[in-house]
C-alpha cells in the first residue's frame, strides 16, 4: 500500500468536503443560521445539473454555469420568504424549519427522480484523466475539485473583506439594527448571502455528481461532513474550513485503506478527537 | 384590617386538570382492558401509537423544556434495541428483563456521548448528536455476532416461550404470537403512562421550575442559583433511558433488527420531531395530539409513498412558521384549557382584586 498516495487522495477529497462546507460556514457566519437542509440542497443542485445535461445536452461545466444563477434565486427566495421568518433568539424555529425542508427536498427528489443512483457525465476523457507525479498519480477531476475549493475560499474572503457587499455582511452580522440604520436592509443582505451560498453549493454539486454516484437520500451525510469540516476548522474561518475538510478527507482515505468498512467511521472519529482536544476548532475566529 | 387572614397557597391544579385526571385514569383502565375487545391488527396500531408517544414525550422534554434540540435520538433507540438483542440472543436473558437492560444501556451510552454533544451549542448540538448516532450505527454494524450490517432476528420462540406469554395465551385463549402482542401492548401502555406521569411530576417540582427558568432566561436563572448544566445532564440521560426502553420494546415486537432500521433518522427522529411540532412543542398535551394526527395522516397517505413524508414535512414547516405552539397551542390559547397545567397560581390569602389573584405570568 502506498501511504503517500492515500494521503494525497485524502487531501484532494478534503477539497470536495471544503466545498460542501463553505456555504454552510458563510451562512452561519453572517446570520447564525445552521441550515439542516444544506446537504439536500447540494443534491438538489446535482439533479438540476443532471437535468440540464441530459435534457439540453449541455456540457457538465456549462450546465453548472446555467444552474448557478437558478440556485442563487432559489437561495434568495428561500431566505427572504421562509428562513428570515425563523431568525431570532429562539433556536428551535430555524432548526425545525430547515429539518422539515430537508425531508421535503429528499422526498420531492425521490418522487421526481426515483431512488436510482445517478451520475453526471463530465465529458469524455476528463473523468478518467490523471497526472503522473512520480510517486503518486493524481486524477484531473479531484485536482480540479481541490483547486476550485481554494478558488472559492479566496473569492469568498475577497468578497467578505474587500467589497461593499462584504462590509454589509460583516455589519449585519455584528449588529443588524445599527446596520439597518445605516441603510443596509438585513433581510436582503441575508437573502443575498444565502444566494451566494447556493452558488457555492452548485459548484460542490458539480463535483459531487461528476466524481461519484448520487441519489436523493445522500444529502444528510454530506451535511454531516460539511458540519464536521466547519467545526474542526473553527467557526468563522474559511481557511479553517478547508483544513477541516482535508482532515476529514485524509482520515477517510486512511481509514478505508486499513479496512474499507472503516472509511466513514474514521472521518467521524477524527472529528470527535478534535472536539475533545480543541473544542473550539483549530482556527477559531467567531466568539460562539 | 380583616381579622381572618387565610394563608397563601401555590397551586398548579385547575378545574379542567382535575377533571382530566379522572378521564386519564379511565383511559388507562380501558387501555388495559382493550385486548379483551379488539383484534390483533388494532392492537399493533395502538402499540405503534403508544411507542411513538413515548419517543415524542422524551424528545419534547429534551427540546421543548431543556432547549436541547437533538437530531440523534435514534442512537438510543438503536442502542437500546441492540442491547436487548444481545441479552436475548447471546446471553439467553428473557425479553422483558432485556428491555430494562436496553434502557440502562442507552442511559449508559448517553454519558460519554453527552460529553461530546455538550461541547457544542444550539444548532451545532443538533448535528453533533447526529454524528454520534452515525458513529454508534457504524460501530454496531461491525458486530458480527448480531449480523453485522445486515442484521439478525430474535431466536424463534424467545418471546413466545416466556411464562408470562404462555399464561396470557391460556387466559385469553389465543395463540402465543397473539399473546406476545398483548404483552408488548401492555408494556407500551405502561411505559407511556409512566413516561407522561414522570414528565408531569418533574415539571411540577422545583427542578421543573428551574428548567423553565433556564429555558426562558438562562442568565437570570443562573443568577438565582439554578444549575442549568446539571439539569440538562439529568434530562439528557433520563430521556436516553426512556428512549432506549422504547427502542428495546419496539424491537421485541418487531423481532428483527438491522443497523439501518434501528438507527433510522427518519423513523425515530424525523417522525418524532413532526409529531411534537405539529401537536405543540413545550407542552405535555402536544405530543399526544401530534401522535394522533400523525397516525391518521399515515393511514390516509400510506399508499402514496414518499408523498407522505413530503406532506408531513410541509405541515411541520407551516406549523413552525405560522403556529409555533402547534395544534394544542392554538386550542389552549383560545380556550385556556390545560390538562397538564404546570403554571403556578397563588390562591388563598386575604380577599384582594381579581387581577393580582391570578398570580402573574405563566411559568411554563
Amino acid at each position: 500500500m502506498n501511504w503517500l498516495d492515500t494521503i494525497v487522495q485524502g487531501i484532494l477529497l478534503g477539497g470536495l468536503y471544503a466545498l460542501f462546507a463553505a456555504g454552510l460556514s458563510l451562512v452561519f457566519g453572517i446570520m447564525r443560521l445552521v441550515n439542516l437542509a444544506h446537504g439536500d440542497l447540494i443534491v438538489l443542485a446535482a439533479f438540476l445539473i443532471l437535468l440540464l445535461v441530459t435534457a439540453l445536452g449541455l456540457n457538465a461545466f456549462v450546465a453548472a454555469l446555467v444552474a448557478a444563477p437558478l440556485m442563487f434565486a432559489v437561495g434568495w427566495l428561500l431566505q427572504y420568504h421562509v428562513l428570515n421568518r425563523t431568525l431570532g433568539d429562539d433556536i428551535l424555529p430555524p432548526l425545525l424549519v430547515t429539518f422539515g425542508l430537508s425531508i421535503v427536498i429528499q422526498n420531492a427528489l425521490l418522487e421526481g427522480f426515483s431512488a436510482d443512483s445517478r451520475r453526471i457525465p463530465a465529458g469524455g476523457a476528463l473523468e478518467t484523466a490523471s497526472l503522473d507525479l512520480g510517486a503518486v498519480s493524481v486524477g484531473v477531476m479531484p485536482l480540479l475539485t481541490f483547486v476550485s475549493a481554494v478558488a472559492v475560499i479566496v473569492i469568498l474572503n475577497r468578497v467578505f473583506y474587500g467589497t461593499a457587499l462584504g462590509r454589509a455582511f460583516r455589519a449585519t452580522s455584528d449588529d443588524p439594527v445599527t446596520a439597518g440604520l445605516m441603510g443596509v436592509e438585513p433581510r436582503r443582505v441575508f437573502a443575498t448571502a444565502t444566494g451566494i451560498a447556493m452558488v457555492v453549493v452548485t459548484i460542490a454539486a458539480l463535483y459531487l455528481g461528476t466524481r461519484a454516484n448520487f441519489d436523493p437520500t445522500i444529502g444528510p451525510a454530506r451535511l454531516i461532513y460539511a458540519f464536521e469540516a466547519v467545526i474542526i476548522g473553527g467557526l468563522g474561518s474559511l481557511w479553517g474550513t478547508l483544513a477541516g475538510g482535508i482532515i476529514i478527507g485524509v482520515a477517510q482515505t486512511v481509514g478505508a485503506a486499513v479496512n474499507p468498512e472503516w472509511q466513514i467511521l474514521a472521518g467521524h472519529v477524527a472529528f470527535l478527537v478534535v472536539l475533545i482536544v480543541r473544542p473550539r476548532g483549530l482556527f477559531p475566529r467567531a466568539a460562539d | 384590617m380583616d381579622a381572618t387572614v387565610r394563608s397563601w397557597k401555590v397551586e398548579t391544579r385547575t378545574r379542567a386538570s382535575t377533571g382530566f385526571a379522572v378521564v386519564a385514569l379511565v383511559l388507562v383502565v380501558v387501555g388495559l382492558l382493550a385486548p379483551f375487545f379488539i383484534g390483533r391488527s388494532m392492537l399493533r396500531d395502538l402499540f405503534f401509537i403508544l411507542t411513538m408517544l413515548v419517543l415524542a414525550q422524551s424528545w419534547n422534554l429534551l427540546a421543548g423544556y431543556a432547549g436541547l434540540v437533538s437530531v440523534g435520538q435514534q442512537a438510543f433507540v438503536g442502542f437500546g434495541a441492540y442491547a436487548m438483542f444481545a441479552c436475548v440472543s447471546l446471553w439467553g436473558i428473557d425479553p422483558v428483563t432485556a428491555i430494562l437492560a436496553g434502557g440502562v444501556a442507552a442511559a449508559l451510552l448517553s454519558i460519554p456521548t453527552g460529553f461530546f454533544a455538550f461541547r457544542l451549542h444550539g444548532a451545532y448540538f443538533a448535528i453533533g448528536t447526529w454524528v454520534v448516532a452515525e458513529v454508534v450505527r457504524l460501530l454496531l454494524a461491525q458486530w458480527k455476532a448480531l449480523g453485522g450490517g445486515t442484521g439478525t432476528s430474535l431466536p424463534s420462540g424467545a418471546t413466545r416461550d416466556m411464562a408470562v406469554v404462555e399464561a396470557i395465551a391460556e387466559w385469553f385463549g389465543v395463540r402465543s404470537s397473539h399473546a406476545s402482542d398483548i404483552l408488548t401492548y401492555w408494556l407500551a401502555l405502561l411505559l407511556a403512562a409512566l413516561t407522561i406521569g414522570a414528565v408531569y411530576k418533574l415539571l411540577r417540582t422545583r427542578q421543573g421550575l428551574g428548567l423553565a427558568a433556564v429555558r426562558d432566561n438562562h442568565q437570570a436563572a443562573a443568577a438565582l442559583g439554578v444549575d442549568g448544566a446539571r439539569l440538562r445532564w439529568v434530562i439528557y440521560v433520563g430521556s436516553a433511558f426512556v428512549t432506549g426502553l422504547a427502542g428495546a420494546l419496539i424491537y421485541v415486537q418487531t423481532a428483527r433488527i438491522s443497523p439501518d432500521a434501528a438507527f433510522s433518522v427518519v423513523d425515530w427522529t424525523a417522525y418524532v420531531i413532526f409529531i411534537v411540532v405539529i401537536g405543540g412543542i413545550g407542552t405535555i398535551e402536544g405530543p399526544i395530539v401530534g401522535v394522533l394526527v400523525f397516525f391518521v395522516l399515515q393511514n390516509l397517505l400510506a399508499d402514496y409513498g414518499s408523498w407522505y413524508l413530503l406532506v408531513l414535512g410541509l405541515i411541520g414547516i407551516l406549523v413552525m412558521l405560522f403556529a409555533p405552539r402547534g395544534l394544542w397551542g392554538l386550542f389552549s390559547d383560545r380556550t385556556g384549557i390545560q390538562f397538564f397545567p404546570v403554571r403556578r397560581i397563588l390562591t388563598g390569602g386575604p380577599a384582594i382584586t381579581e387581577s393580582s389573584h391570578q398570580g402573574g405570568e405563566p411559568h411554563g
